[in-house]
């Protein structure tokens, strides 16, 4: 048992004065309980007892409590927040577990045997080593039709999504399609309507019969539900407007990937712009073996990051 | 021109290196000690210990000069440090009847056992800058020496509730451990031992804007400041290997009890009932503010309508912690690029939709 702290000697450093991985171990069993209750009824929110975590509200609290509780010092962790391992929240979580898990950190998917991300699923496919912990704003896909947790509850208990349905047919009916682009609602297991997290819908069908485990954190709300191997996971829609993701004319500036999700970067103050890979390992990979986007030589004279004019 | 998002690491670095710059300013000026902060901003230390949950004076400062003196923020490191603490288990009541009373007021009575006491208060200052206190190295104030207070401060609630005019609050008999909201999540309906945890946890400046609101006619409950008292009480602990109570130490709080009229409704007789405000150290505002708010909230257990925010317990409870509130307001900054290129990529396709039709018709015409 550790000594207890008082006023007067507080004034300690975090390094060594931290549990591994930051929570105490209670708390892991806590979450991990609550894990296993989530996996046995996918897309089921598992409430649990979220704590404070020394990261803001609403920047990846509820994946990072996952994380503390699930890795291990074998692990290979990767972060990304927009598919993108530099940017910089993702690079603020993986230091944290750098620092009080002394773990090793990859950016290469391949690499990694955890993969705490925040809206994006990797474009290379998951295998069955490894886990996805997804942060997550907001676990209830119907709070935005009902604002009372009291009433979401009970519609899911008697698997009312009505609602729902109506809400996607409204769309259809006013703008001839459904306008929810990103966290688009899901049916897991063929039970639950679920909250993929604000990923774009272009990623949902890689949550179909993913052999990776896929874990979701909500920290705010204190929520925790899964998806495990293999689980049926269906974009909802209707037999005359089937579920479509979104497509892109033009292929990655960089590295001239096509069929994968791309961000829209503004070059100049005249209207140019270029569409790169979302994904940043991916467009590297593909960079390495030497594939050429129609932009590269434009993004090197800017020196764009991971373009060859890029500094770093 | 374009600004490359890349060099995370060391623009983090930077950051954190700037805001201990701006947090130490000007070096010619000496550095702020956190003993300062506790001895001479005492109520922004109550305040944090209050919404941070935890009792520690040194701490809370500390939090304080950390922050720059931004509240809000030394809540959240409070509250951050407080999840790394091993929980013993849950204390005994305090019980405020046998509280060291500083202050004492009543609005309902003109005298009472024990009489009123005003102890330090801003209320009866007129709201002046006194620009002696710029200068600094004056000689100590020194208030005169208190007169002793009564031994026996009865509470004023419990005076009136001895003639059955108030409604009796009474121990829930089937009331196991009591619920931890450091450790469990909320969940609806809340019991009331979770609600006034979350209102004591809860944002100063939400309780006391809900609170004003039902005053202004949204959720009127008639209150009366029945009692307002402020000082030490003593906590004590029942060790398991003892098996009876140990005094462990003495906080300080402030309580606040408001009594509110009751017509009567749902087989309940006519009588008054009751708000309930409690916080650490001196935090007047904030107990009435959430006695109000806990009285609105008690809407369906009396009876009465539930037509307003204040009397709205998911509406009330779910947003008024302010570490929660901040967190996700302030995650609007981190980038939501690939969501918005979702939507760019929709919004475009549907303007391109609505100028074909637009062309058509007017090719039509």
């Amino acid at each position: 048992m550790t000594a207890p702290i008082t006023a007067g000697d507080a004034f300690h450093s975090i390094d060594g004065s931290y549990n591994f991985a930051y929570l105490d171990e209670q708390t892991k069993r806590m979450i991990r309980r609550t894990l296993l209750k989530a996996i046995a009824i996918p897309g089921y929110q598992a409430p649990f007892g979220g704590r404070e975590m020394p990261m803001a509200y609403g920047w990846g609290t509820g994946g990072i409590q996952v994380t503390a509780s699930i890795i291990g010092v074998d692990d290979c962790l990767k972060v990304i927040d927009q598919g993108a391992d530099d940017t910089t929240n993702a690079v603020s979580i993986r230091r944290f577990f750098k620092r009080v898990a002394g773990v090793a950190v990859t950016e290469a998917t391949a690499e990694a045997t955890i993969i705490q991300t925040r809206h994006r699923i990797p474009e290379a496919p998951l295998t069955e080593d490894q886990i996805i912990v997804y942060q997550v704003p907001q676990p209830e896909p119907l709070r935005k039709l009902e604002p009372r947790e009291a009433e979401t509850r009970k519609m899911h208990a008697y698997s009312e999504y009505g609602l729902m349905h109506v809400k996607l047919y409204e769309d259809i009916a006013r703008h001839g399609e459904i306008t929810t682009t990103y966290d688009y609602p899901v049916e897991v297991n063929a039970r639950h309507v679920m909250a993929p997290s604000p990923i774009p819908k272009f990623d949902n069908p890689k949550m179909q019969m993913m052999p990776a485990l896929q874990l979701f954190g909500a920290g705010r709300e204190k929520r925790i539900y899964a998806i495990p191997p293999y689980t049926q996971v269906r974009s909802l829609d209707f037999d005359d407007h089937p579920f479509a993701v979104q497509t892109f004319d033009t292929p990655c500036g960089l590295c001239d990937a096509t069929g994968v999700f791309l961000d829209e970067v503004i070059l100049d103050d005249k209207g140019d712009h270029m569409f790169v890979c979302s994904d940043s390992d991916h467009c590297k990979g593909r960079r390495q073996a030497g594939h050429v986007g129609p932009r590269a030589a434009a993004a090197a004279r800017l020196g764009f990051p991971g373009s060859a004019g890029d500094g770093a | 021109m374009y600004v490359a998002t890349k060099g995370g690491e060391a623009a983090i670095d930077n950051t954190h290196a700037l805001i201990a710059e701006e947090r130490r300013g000007d070096p010619a000026v000496p550095e702020l000690g956190v003993d300062q902060v506790r001895q001479q901003l005492g109520r922004a230390v109550d305040r944090v210990m209050t919404e941070g949950a935890l009792y520690d004076p040194a701490l809370a400062a500390l939090a304080i000069k950390q922050a720059q003196g931004d509240l809000v923020e030394a809540i959240f490191l409070l509250r951050a440090f407080r999840t790394t603490l091993p929980r013993f288990g849950a204390a005994e009541p305090i019980d405020t009847g046998a509280m060291t009373i500083r202050r004492r007021i009543s609005a309902t009575f003109k005298d009472l056992p024990g009489g009123q006491v005003l102890g330090p208060t801003y209320d009866y200052t007129h709201r002046l800058l006194d620009f002696a206190l710029a200068a600094t190295g004056g000689a100590a104030a020194e208030a005169p020496e208190a007169a002793p207070t009564d031994a026996s401060m009865p509470r004023v609630t419990d005076l009136l509730g001895a003639e059955g005019l108030l409604q009796p609050e009474l121990p829930n008999p089937d009331q196991g451990e009591p619920f931890d909201l450091g450790r469990e999540p909320m969940s609806f309906p809340a019991n009331r031992d979770q609600r006034l945890q979350n209102l004591f946890r809860g944002d100063e400046g939400f309780l006391l804007a809900l609170g004003y609101a039902t005053q202004r006619g949204y959720g009127r409950n008639h209150p009366f400041a029945g009692e307002i008292r402020m000082g030490l009480v003593e906590v004590e602990f029942t060790p398991e290997e003892l098996g009876f109570p140990i005094a462990i130490g003495e906080i300080e709080v402030t309580e606040c009890q408001m009594i509110n009229q009751f017509q009567g409704a749902k087989g309940l007789k006519p009588m008054f009932t009751r708000g309930y405000g409690l916080a650490f150290g001196q935090s007047e505002r904030k107990t009435m503010g959430m006695a109000l708010v806990d009285r609105a909230l008690r809407a369906g257990e009396l009876g009465e309508d539930r037509d307003h925010p204040p009397q709205d317990e998911e509406f009330v409870l779910s947003h008024s912690d302010n570490v929660e509130a901040s967190g996700f307001v302030s995650h609007l900054k981190l980038p939501h690029y690939v969501d918005f290129q979702s939507e760019l990529v929709m919004l475009r396709g549907m303007r391109a939709d609505a100028e074909r039709i637009h062309a058509r018709q007017e090719a039509a015409e």
